[in-house]
């Protein structure tokens, strides 16, 4: 795992939860929406609230498309769950909400989760995947610099030249 | 009936959350490390790997489906039950479809964190 993996799961962590906050904080403002209204939805997506949170959700999207495409779906889900945590923090230390003993429990848990997950690879190597979502970044360049995309025997020559190392 | 309709609106949401994230894997590791590629080939060529994807298409479907699964559920049902069940059953149901159709390597520490997260979403949100 690079930083760079670790800024990408960070980004969905936190866009994901500033994105929710920030919608829920605009249609709390705009108040409900109608199907026999729908003029109503076009006044909700101008809040300037609701319009940063929909940014923010696409941001979200953008880095959890990112993090599955070099990480394992049972590895991005933990790992980005910290952002019920954070949400939970926010209220408590921001909003001055009261947490209940069994909200803290539950980011008891939540974290430990994070950390059973986190301690682990990230990827399952298969012959058809490893050769873009491999940690060798050398023998990842030179399967791209050869102008091919990854097809199953790239890949399997591939695996039979960098072997199977995993960070 | 309520109650029915409550849990069938969460199994809804459940299933379609679980394809579509599932499915969003399998398109994303199809099309390869985002980073590598816009590195060597330029934003456009992801956006074009991507867009060209159907199993991209399906997925984002099956996404919207889950959203609208959950809006209808919530008037069916409380907060207090939809919410936290249909998180919690989620993170499980993704396990075992990352396991089944995935092929990916769920050991017992993965089994660990999706169970720790899913209990742990549900004490949060419950």
């Amino acid at each position: 795992m690079t930083f760079r993996k670790y800024l990408v799961l960070a980004g969905v962590t936190v866009f994901a939860a500033a994105g929710d906050s920030m919608l829920s904080h605009g249609m709390k403002q705009t108040g409900n929406i109608s199907l026999h209204h729908l003029s109503s939805l076009l006044t909700a997506v101008l809040n300037p609230w609701v319009a940063v949170g929909i940014l923010l959700l696409l941001a979200f999207f953008a880095s959890y498309m990112n993090a599955l495409s070099w990480a394992d779906l049972t590895y991005v889900l933990p790992a980005t769950s910290l952002g019920y945590v954070l949400l939970a923090l926010v209220a408590r230390f921001a909003l001055h909400e009261q947490v209940s003993a069994l909200r803290w429990m539950g980011i008891v848990l939540i974290s430990g989760g994070v950390g059973f997950v986190a301690g682990g690879p990230s990827v399952t190597h298969h012959h058809d995947n490893v050769a873009l979502t491999g940690q060798d970044e050398s023998s990842k360049s030179q399967l791209l610099s050869s102008g091919k995309s990854g097809s199953p025997a790239d890949s399997q020559q591939h695996v039979r030249a960098a072997g199977r190392g995993d960070s | 009936m309520k109650h029915l309709y409550t849990w069938a609106g969460i199994l809804l949401v459940v299933c379609f959350s679980v394809m579509g994230d599932t499915l969003m894997s399998r398109a994303m590791k199809r099309v390869g490390d985002l980073h590598a590629l816009r590195r060597r080939f330029g934003l456009g060529t992801v956006i074009c790997r991507i867009f060209s994807s159907s199993t991209f298409f399906v997925a984002v479907g099956a996404m919207a489906i889950a959203f609208f699964s959950l809006m209808f559920s919530l008037s069916w049902g409380d907060v207090s039950l939809v919410a936290p069940a249909a998180a919690s059953l989620t993170f499980i149901g993704n396990a075992v479809a990352a396991k089944i159709f995935l092929h990916e390597k769920v050991d017992r520490r993965r089994w660990m964190a999706a169970l720790l997260v899913a209990g742990g979403v549900a004490l949060l949100i419950g």
